[in-house]
């Protein structure tokens, strides 16, 4: 059967109108329950850099209790409204999108860890991390010590490192390489912590081979150009949180 | 696979009133899990097959995906397939399969966000699977309504069924676990090695094969 042109043309604007309309409906619908979601995985992304996260744990209680955030610019002074006149959340700012920016420009949101018996001291500062992989983008939160230079705990997160090798950053165990180490070295020189090349034996293994050494970390057999990515992330935001560390250093 | 559609037209008109659950209608749902296998026989949807069966998990979220897309698909092109103007039939079916994929990914991601991190693109890829367009273009385009429905039923069940299988040697000796349950530290073997072969792509393709041969070898079906 050979419809005229002018029911084609009906037939398809009725039916974009109708899949529009559902396509509508059911975006606004969910809206709330998405973005309840998407906040549940921000803040429990955050928590996990300094505690292990599961199904059964209270996230957004924990989140509540725990964590204070602000947001800070390259120079360390604290931003409370974006250049609209809005006021800024740190929970908010979108890391991926100030990635984009110029580093002086960016929004540095930094997530306070606060102790569990006295809320008003700060046990760790998270701050988040983002930079490219081998293959895309890799994120993730490192927690700073208030020492100001011992990682107390990290959680990396990638698109599409490949399984099996470089998407091992997002392992707990490979993650546990980090806690204690300094990103000073013995002279008091800003160095980062560096992942090396090549991989002593993995688990408790490659934590042990790397106890005197503050500033390294065993690597990812396999996996040196995703290492090299996280090393290059971990170095320019640590960095770019300098000021305000010293600024908070001097303020306490 | 097309084939199947012009038979079933000449039967239906002779057939008045038949059981919901005819012997005919059976082989709707029973053929694909077998005989007819989207992906073992027709060897349709490896993509989606690959990229999605690392762990069982997944797995299972997005066979009820894909079930769920070519079920109601085949449904609601099955109830407008008289008034779909031939000329247009592919977009008219695509935007159909696109409207249900944007659906179950917004569901997804509004209520199992930690999933839609996994399977956020493959979902949208749902969309491209050819098993799904495959069954609007043979089977829904000529055929009743609940047909159809028992049609995608038996395709969607046919895929889910590879792929789990897939999935489970894949995450059972890639990663140790089922269902992120460690099966071999649970029976004592703790220090069995994970095979990083099966998180690889290259795994799926080992299964796959290993799967398609046993299957053929069983069925006698051979390639014309």
């Amino acid at each position: 059967m050979q419809q005229s042109n002018a029911y084609i043309i009906r037939f398809t604007l009725i039916m974009t109108i109708v899949v529009g309309g559902v396509l509508a409906l059911a975006n606004q619908a969910l809206r709330p329950a998405q973005l309840k979601s998407i906040e549940y995985d921000t803040k429990s992304q955050i928590l996990s850099a300094v505690m292990e996260i599961n199904k059964e744990s209270d996230v957004l209680n924990m989140y509540s209790q725990r964590i204070r955030s602000v947001v800070v610019d390259i120079q360390g002074n604290e931003v409370t409204t974006n250049e609209k006149g809005e006021t800024v959340v740190a929970e908010k700012v979108d890391v991926a999108r100030n990635y984009k920016k110029d580093y002086k420009e960016r929004l540095y949101p930094v997530f306070m860890y606060m102790n569990e018996s006295n809320p008003d001291q700060i046990d760790a500062f998270i701050l988040p991390v983002y930079g490219s992989g081998l293959w895309d983008k890799i994120w993730g939160f490192v927690a700073v010590d208030k020492d100001f230079e011992s990682i107390a705990g990290v959680s990396f997160g990638h698109k599409a490192e490949t399984p099996g090798l470089g998407a091992r950053i997002g392992d707990k165990s490979i993650q546990q390489r980090y806690i204690g180490k300094k990103m000073f070295d013995a002279n008091g020189n800003f160095v980062s912590i560096v992942m090396l090349k090549g991989e002593s034996g993995g688990g408790q293994a490659s934590i042990d081979a790397f106890t005197d050494r503050p500033n390294e970390v065993d690597g990812l057999s396999g996996a040196t150009l995703t290492a090299r990515g996280v090393n290059d992330m971990m170095k320019k935001y640590l960095d770019y949180y300098q000021k305000y560390f010293s600024k908070m250093k001097n303020g306490s | 696979m097309s084939t199947e559609t012009i038979e079933q037209k000449a039967e239906e008109t002779v057939i008045a009133t038949e059981p919901l659950l005819s012997k005919r209608r059976k082989k709707f749902v029973t053929d694909p899990l077998n005989d007819d296998n989207p992906v073992t026989v027709q060897v349709l949807g490896i993509c989606s097959a690959l990229a999605v069966t690392v762990k069982i998990e997944p797995t299972l979220i997005m066979s009820i995906a894909v079930v769920f897309v070519i079920v109601f698909s085949n449904l609601i092109i099955s109830m407008i397939r008289n008034f779909v103007p031939n000329r247009v039939r592919i977009i008219v079916q695509l935007a159909v399969i696109a409207t249900l994929v944007t659906l179950v990914s917004e569901l997804l991601k509004a209520y199992n966000y930690p999933m839609y991190k996994v399977l956020g693109a493959f979902v949208g890829l749902i969309i491209t699977n050819c098993i799904v367009m495959g069954r609007l273009e043979a089977f829904a385009m000529g055929n009743k309504p609940y047909d159809s429905v028992l049609d995608g039923l038996g395709s969607g069940m046919g895929y889910a069924w590879v792929i789990l299988t897939v999935a489970f040697f894949r995450e059972l000796l890639g990663s140790g676990s089922v269902f992120d349950f460690k099966v071999f530290e649970a029976i004592g073997l703790a220090n069995f090695p994970n095979n990083s072969l099966m998180v690889d792509s290259i795994g799926a393709f080992m299964v796959l094969g290993i799967l398609i041969w046993i299957q053929r070898s069983r069925t006698g079906y051979v390639e014309h």
